[in-house]
């Protein structure tokens, strides 16, 4: 993956709060979701961005608002140093064009009724400046042949393709205004593992072949791993720890990285009872009523009384290379994954 | 507690050199508009006590139907059985009268489910629903079937056991709920565990702490476990033999350090090389091509020979028996030499 080191994507200090109200006539807020709480990473040309995090941490919303689909509370998304969060009619939806999304289930995110020919080519309808009329229908097959579909099956149904095929028409769909960015929300978690391999490749092949920009999301640690140039881990709406896929991967700093990387599988028995796991207790806590200073420390096995008072900030810390929001961060090599 | 004659029970001790569990030769097909699906095509497998048995498949192998088979909780019809036994400490299951399956189901051969949100019942609180298994099964009053459940829950680890007793599963996270179906299942003391993709919906942090419980409930109570799942991680963690389906058949059953090593089913194959690995970063994955198979239509011969790197002639016409290697392995291909001595394709 070659990267031009050409800054296309720049997200500074984002946060996305969802208001919780009460009352149905007089609606008060009584507090906020913080869904997403002060990102900020920057992507290169050619370059994938992997985010991973569990369930609940932002990695969704954070995806959402890339996409300009939520407006952010505040904070800055600059493409090609133009702030999608802050544009409105005709510019935001020619900055749509550059940026577009491949999301998780294939079985729901294609339309049952329409022709797969008329999903891929939706696109075309609201960017008419992109295809003229007459030159649809080639453009469409181009593209179905990209993702490695038959062309001739541009008149059936979502329901006539296996869920692997589903994703693949899901990604032509992304492709087709030839965006520099593609923001993949989970493409393969619903996928079977043989069919899982075959997606990764495709997205490989057209990131070279198009020099595309991912954001890739995902919760399964070896996938990101193979695919990504560098891997922020998030939790609870914050970046904790953000460098290259080498440092996270072999060199974690932080204790939450540390906690997640261990506690994926190995799938090799070989050394299965000596292998150290870190199991954290509880679950993780509500963002609607995030922990004070380290959002991690209710279930840290390092905090002490500064992670309670003061907000570790994402920086490199003494020992490593990379960024990562820990008062005691300190490089440990846990399991290697995958 | 309702009366059986204790004779078509299944004994407490089991008989002799018989296994804990066995399935022999089963099959089991479900009556559609479409035609007649065969999920299950002739599946023998053998679990003992205190054993961890992996059974690995994608969706639509088999696994998960193979599963509610022996717990006695397919819908017949559609579904028929029309072929095969499930014996139980030697005694065969499917013989049995629904009201002895009634006493084995739950009390013996316990299920958990992967999606505890809609397995629990939304509108009973979770210390109610924990405590039936007591008050249906073992004849106790509301009042200690709740202290029981009490017990329980801690036993699963759910902080603040007594203060959530009133809470519904929606009031729960979903590794909690997963707890609560676990101490459901482990109620009355199981002989069999059977864990249909347990942690499929969790991440991974509580994924870890799931599959460690899990180990440890086995460890104190020595049940037998059969853990179903599309994970080859999680099977390398836990599992002490592995049974792969593909198609509704097994293609290969091995001890858990074997099949690692090396498989002897090109499908396994397939799958454990398609696992993104570190030094293999920035290359192209292996992938299996093709699909899989349509179980109304499947494929003549062996079910993966569309997709076989390994196929000749013979594997379109004849089906594969289940080859044996060794004591403790089998194969489900014509060529499993070839695939063992690691012969690339």
């Amino acid at each position: 993956m070659a990267t031009t080191g050409e800054r296309i994507l720049e997200v500074r200090d984002l946060v996305k709060h969802f208001p919780l109200t009460q009352g149905i006539v007089m609606k008060r807020q009584i507090g906020a979701i913080k869904a997403v709480d002060g990102v900020s990473f920057d992507l290169d040309r050619g370059e994938t961005l992997g985010i991973v995090g569990e369930s609940g941490c932002g990695k969704s919303t954070l995806a959402k608002v890339l996409m300009a689909l939520e407006r952010p509370t505040s904070g800055s998304v600059m493409i090609n140093g133009r702030d999608i969060a802050k544009a409105k009619g005709g510019e935001l939806k020619r900055m749509r064009r550059n940026i577009q999304m491949v999301m998780q289930d294939p079985y729901t995110s294609l339309n049952p009724r329409m022709t797969v020919g008329d999903i891929v080519g939706e696109p075309y309808d609201i960017h008419t400046e992109v295809a003229p009329k007459g030159d649809r229908l080639r453009k469409v097959q181009e593209l179905l042949e990209v993702v490695g579909l038959n062309p001739d099956h541009i008149n059936r149904y979502p329901h006539q393709f296996s869920g692997g095929q589903r994703q693949r028409i899901g990604i032509a769909r992304g492709l087709a205004l030839q965006p520099e960015i593609i923001v993949c929300d989970e493409p393969v978690s619903a996928l079977d593992v043989s069919i899982q391999a075959q997606v990764i490749n495709l997205l490989e092949r057209l990131q070279n072949e198009f020099n595309l920009a991912y954001i890739f999301i995902a919760h399964d640690l070896s996938v990101v791993r193979h695919i990504s140039d560098r891997v922020a881990v998030m939790y609870l709406g914050k970046v904790v720890e953000l460098g290259k896929d080498i440092e996270i991967y072999d060199k974690p700093a932080h204790p939450y990285t540390q906690a997640l990387l261990s506690a994926v599988p190995v799938p090799d028995p070989e050394g299965r009872e000596q292998r150290e796991r870190i199991i954290l207790q509880g679950d993780p806590p509500s963002p609607a009523n995030p922990p004070s200073g380290c959002r991690f420390r209710t279930r840290c096995w390092k905090a002490q009384e500064i992670c309670a008072t003061e907000e570790p900030l994402l920086q490199i810390r003494t020992g490593t290379q990379h960024e990562s929001a820990c008062h005691f961060a300190e490089t440990h090599d846990v399991v290697h994954v995958g | 507690m309702r009366k059986t004659s204790p004779d078509v029970l299944p004994a407490e001790g089991g008989l002799g050199n018989e296994p804990l569990l066995a399935l022999e030769d089963l099959h089991v097909e479900f009556g559609t508009r479409a035609g007649i699906v065969r999920a299950v095509n002739g599946v023998s497998y053998t679990l003992d006590s205190g054993e961890t048995l992996a059974v690995l498949g994608e969706s639509g192998s088999g696994k998960s139907v193979t599963a509610q088979a022996i717990m006695g909780i397919l819908d017949m019809p559609p579904a028929r059985i029309p072929k095969g036994e499930i014996r139980f400490r030697g005694t065969d299951l499917l013989k049995l009268s629904e009201e002895a399956r009634t006493q084995v189901r739950g009390q013996r051969i316990a299920m958990i489910f992967q999606d505890a949100l809609s397995a629990l019942n939304p509108v009973f609180t979770v210390g109610w629903q924990i405590s039936e298994m007591f008050r249906v099964h073992r004849g106790m009053s509301k009042r200690d079937g709740m202290a029981k459940a009490v017990e329980l829950m801690d036993k699963v680890r759910i902080p603040a056991a007594r203060q959530r007793l009133n809470d519904y599963p929606h009031q729960f996270s979903g590794g909690m709920r997963q707890r609560i179906m676990i101490a459901m299942a482990i109620a009355l003391d199981p002989e069999v565990l059977i864990a249909d993709e347990p942690t499929t919906a969790l991440d991974v942090t509580v994924q870890a702490q799931i599959m460690e419980l899990l180990a440890e409930l086995q460890r104190e109570s020595n049940m037998g476990m059969i853990l179903i799942t599309h994970d080859l991680g999680v099977v390398a963690d836990v599992a002490d033999k592995i049974a792969v389906m593909y198609g509704g058949r097994i293609v290969e059953n091995a001890l858990v350090h074997d099949i690692y090593k090396a498989p002897a089913h090109p499908y396994t194959k397939g799958l454990l090389e398609s696992i993104p690995r570190v030094d293999l970063k920035g290359q192209e994955l292996y992938a299996i091509k093709g699909l899989p198979p349509n179980l109304l239509d499947m494929p003549p011969g062996c079910a993966f020979h569309p997709r076989c790197p390994y196929r000749q002639d013979n594997c379109v016409t004849d089906v594969p028996p289940l080859y044996e290697i060794s004591g403790t392995r089998n194969s489900a291909c014509h060529y499993w030499r070839e695939v063992l001595d690691g012969d690339n394709r």
